[in-house]
């Protein structure tokens, strides 16, 4: 069973965890503003990382906080795991991601429709 | 209330349960359902908790996943459960009649902080496990670690058991013996005990 390090209670089995997706998706400030494409874009374009991805987990048994982890989608091994609201941290030499430093691919409404 | 017509009728979670005091085989490892009790679910911040010294008795000063247990005070019985940074259980092993007291207690010591306190009293039950083997038997269905280093006296944090989520505890011990608390909700309450019964009498079996 892999061991999780939740940022509230240390390492945990894995099957306290639930994984909720990739971290870092600004939310529109005015939803109203969008249209259907960026709507689509919005809710259901990930970047489907083959590597090392950051995404939000939830102790979901036990601190019942939401956190984000740093996760090789190739290896499944957790590089690391970070307070939400903290930056995504680039370690071991990995490319920087888009110059937001949290979006590794295109942000909504950029992408050719 | 008397004037509200009775649509349902709360029963005890053990009732024709036969083998409830079914002595085990394993005499090192001793299952039995605790007491009823209150039990308050707590949340605010922890800076404030900090500040908000012991309401109603409770000590909120602990770290996350402790435990602590007032024993030897006027607030004796009173259990305080740091399950998150912003979240708390509050036990209180009195008689039920006392809940609404012990509410208005609780809120006025709090006074203006900013919280929510909801009464859960009948959502859990506990079991209590006491004996060298206890924390054996509770890993036949819980993957923490529980030996005296990583799971010392005075910790306590939300886990789970099998397919129950459970709080579990390490109480202070009795004489020599370790004494875990399992909270859990009743409806898993049947499905619970038989498994630690079960669980102890393999383990007793084997020994
Ligand atoms: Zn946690």
């Amino acid at each position: 069973m892999l061991l999780i390090k939740c940022p509230h209670c240390g390492e945990r089995p894995e099957i306290e965890f639930h994984c909720g997706g990739e971290a870092h998706i600004a939310r529109p400030l005015d939803p109203s503003q969008l249209d259907d494409v960026q709507w689509a874009e919005l809710l259901f374009y990930r970047a489907n990382t083959k590597g090392v991805m950051a995404e939000r987990w939830n102790h979901l048994h036990g601190c019942q906080r939401w956190f984000n982890a740093l996760r090789n989608t190739v290896s499944d091994k957790i590089l690391r795991t970070y307070m939400m609201g903290e930056p995504r941290p680039y370690i071991g030499g990995e490319a920087q991601g888009a110059a937001t430093g949290t979006l590794s691919y295109p942000a909504p409404g950029e992408r050719s429709k | 209330m008397s004037d509200h017509e009775m649509i349902a009728e709360r029963r005890d979670v053990f009732h024709a349960v036969d083998n409830l005091t079914k002595p085990s085989n394993n005499e090192s490892c001793a299952i039995s359902v605790a007491a009823p009790a209150l039990r308050f679910g707590l949340r605010m911040d922890a800076t404030a908790a900090a500040a908000a010294g012991k309401p109603a008795g409770f000590d909120l000063s602990q770290s996350i996943n402790s435990l602590r247990q007032s024993v030897a005070d006027a607030a004796s019985g009173r259990l305080s459960a740091r399950l998150g940074p912003d979240e708390w259980l509050l036990i209180a092993e009195t008689g039920a009649d006392a809940a609404e007291a012990l509410m208005a207690g609780l809120t006025a010591d709090l006074g203006d902080v900013a919280h929510t306190l909801v009464d859960v009293s009948h959502r859990n039950l506990a079991i209590e496990l006491t004996g060298s083997a206890a924390a054996d038997v509770l890993n036949t269905g819980c993957p923490l670690d529980l030996g005296d280093q990583a799971f010392p006296v005075g910790t306590a944090t939300r886990t789970l058991f099998a397919k129950a989520e459970i709080i579990l505890c390490r109480c202070e011990n009795v004489g020599q013996q370790p004494l875990y608390r399992v909270e859990c909700w009743r409806s898993f309450g049947r499905y619970m005990h038989a498994y630690l019964q079960e669980s102890a009498e393999l383990i007793g079996a084997r020994v």
